[in-house]
């Protein structure tokens, strides 16, 4: 017997409802977020990511309630993002009842922040999230890079050396999306997932592109990734947490 | 059980309790549940969950600061106590982390770094062990009672225990090495995973902690 490898739900909420962007454009409803993660929680999810999409730093209270109210009712581990840009939103959020708090952009603008994060509040609930994109290169090699706001803006920054120097700075996980296979349903995007994991030594989750539960056996098989991480196969219902995990078992993956 | 009956969570300032106290409230909802900062109010309580969260070298300092350190001794000695993670941790006599930190000493043993490596298929065993891995229960003790065997809890550590007395071990799991998931010794328990985070299994361990007499 062995560690699981995980499958996680992700609810992108906004206002205090959970929506799903196409390439973080499109917004589709899917309901009230605490009650889609106690669905999640039922059918067996090992643990529910929460992305907090809201623009505007005044509705943090709605996130924090929200927060409060979902570890009411999930016991499970339930990482929460977006908008995190001071030590007092790490120690909010997991007063609230977060176990993880996932960093994004100001990791980018501030990466001693992670330092300060991890130190302060332990490896084990600071989580980098990198939003990564192909880009050309002169001798045609795979090349990706951070993108920030939705994916339009670059960075320049190596998706694959930005790892690295997180993973260094002490952030326990990554959650690395691919901006060009968000919300396509065409599967991860591999390379990147499998460049990603196979250099560092920490947990890496797998985001952006599933369509359907294959998807996700070959983000743990070809993708080297640890966890595997969709939204809209399971909020409009196609399929079951538990589906996914008969897949992924069927395909010799250990789950639980 | 008497309806009266009380639980105290000890706040030392690290993290995340509202999980543990909510966990407790959904499968004792007669139990009173308090959080709480206060070596008296950790004192009165009929049972005691010591949590614990993030680096041990912050945790011991707080610890001492609030004066923890002799409310564990006298706990355990006298009522049912619960250590979670790092608070199991911080039970054993040093830890390796932060090049080294003593701790409670209650039970005799050091707490290691997670080798790494990779498992027998060749995938890399990445730290932290963060995820969910069973538990082979290594004696039958009360707070096992109605969890099957080898049921898989969540756990997140870099370090790990495996105590010189094997008697101290109620349950072990395996990340490289094998190590101790679940230590106990007369009225206390302790636990690598997070109970409160390990759903059915987790909550049916909560449930027996809540009516556990503190005899094995």
């Amino acid at each position: 017997m062995s560690l699981a490898k995980r499958i996680i739900p992700c609810l992108d909420v906004d206002k205090g409802r959970v929506v799903k962007g196409v390439r973080f454009v499109d917004i589709r409803d899917a309901g009230d977020p605490v009650e889609v993660a106690r669905r999640y929680n039922e059918q067996g999810a090992d643990e529910i990511t929460f992305l907090d999409i809201t623009a505007s730093h005044e509705e943090r209270d709605t996130t924090y309630r929200t927060v409060e109210k979902m570890s009411e009712q999930v016991f499970i581990p339930l990482t929460v993002g977006g908008g995190v840009r001071k030590l007092e939103d790490i120690r909010n959020l997991l007063n609230a009842g977060a176990d993880k708090v996932s960093i994004n952009t100001t990791a980018i603008h501030n990466p001693e922040f992670v330092r300060e994060a991890s130190e302060r509040f332990g490896s084990q609930c600071t989580v980098v999230a990198i939003d990564a994109k192909r880009v050309d290169t002169d001798d045609g090699s795979l090349r990706w890079e951070i993108f920030t706001h939705g994916g339009r803006r670059p960075t320049g920054i190596d998706a694959v050396e930005w790892a690295v120097r997180m993973a260094n700075y002490g952030a326990g996980e990554l959650l690395l999306t691919s901006m060009d296979k968000d919300g396509t349903k065409d599967g991860f995007n591999l390379p990147l997932t499998r460049a990603v994991s196979d250099a560092v030594n920490i947990p890496v989750i797998a985001s952006g592109g599933v369509g359907n539960l294959e998807h996700l056996a070959q983000g743990v098989l070809e993708g080297h990734a640890d966890a595997v991480l969709a939204a809209s196969i399971f909020h409009f219902g196609e399929y079951t947490v538990q589906q996914a995990k008969d897949h992924m078992a069927s395909r010799g993956i250990v789950v639980r | 059980m008497p309806s009266t009956s009380s639980l105290a969570v000890m706040d030392y300032g690290m993290g995340n309790l509202r999980s543990v106290a909510n966990a407790v409230r959904k499968v004792a909802p007669d139990v009173e549940v308090l959080v709480s900062s206060k070596p008296e109010d950790i004192l009165a309580a009929d049972r005691v969950i010591f949590p614990g969260v993030g680096a041990i070298r912050d945790c011991m300092a707080e610890i001492l600061a609030a004066g923890f350190d002799q409310v564990v001794a006298e706990v355990s000695q006298s009522k049912p106590m619960l250590a979670i993670c790092v608070g199991m941790q911080a039970l054993l006599s040093h830890s390796a982390e932060n090049n080294g930190v003593d701790c409670l000493g209650l039970f005799e043993g050091d707490v290691k770094l997670f080798p790494g490596g990779e498992d027998a298929q060749g995938a890399a065993l990445k730290v932290p062990h963060m995820g969910w891995n069973t538990v082979e229960q290594t004696v039958a003790h009360p707070l096992w009672e109605g969890i099957e065997n080898h049921a898989r809890f969540y756990f997140v550590h870099s370090y790990y225990v495996m105590p010189d007395n094997k008697a101290l071990l109620a349950g072990t799991s395996d990340y490289g090495v094998p190590f101790a998931a679940a230590l106990a010794k007369d009225n206390v328990f302790a636990t690598q995973f997070h109970p409160e985070k390990s759903h059915t299994s987790g909550l049916q361990l909560l449930h027996n902690f809540v009516q556990w007499s503190g005899e094995c």
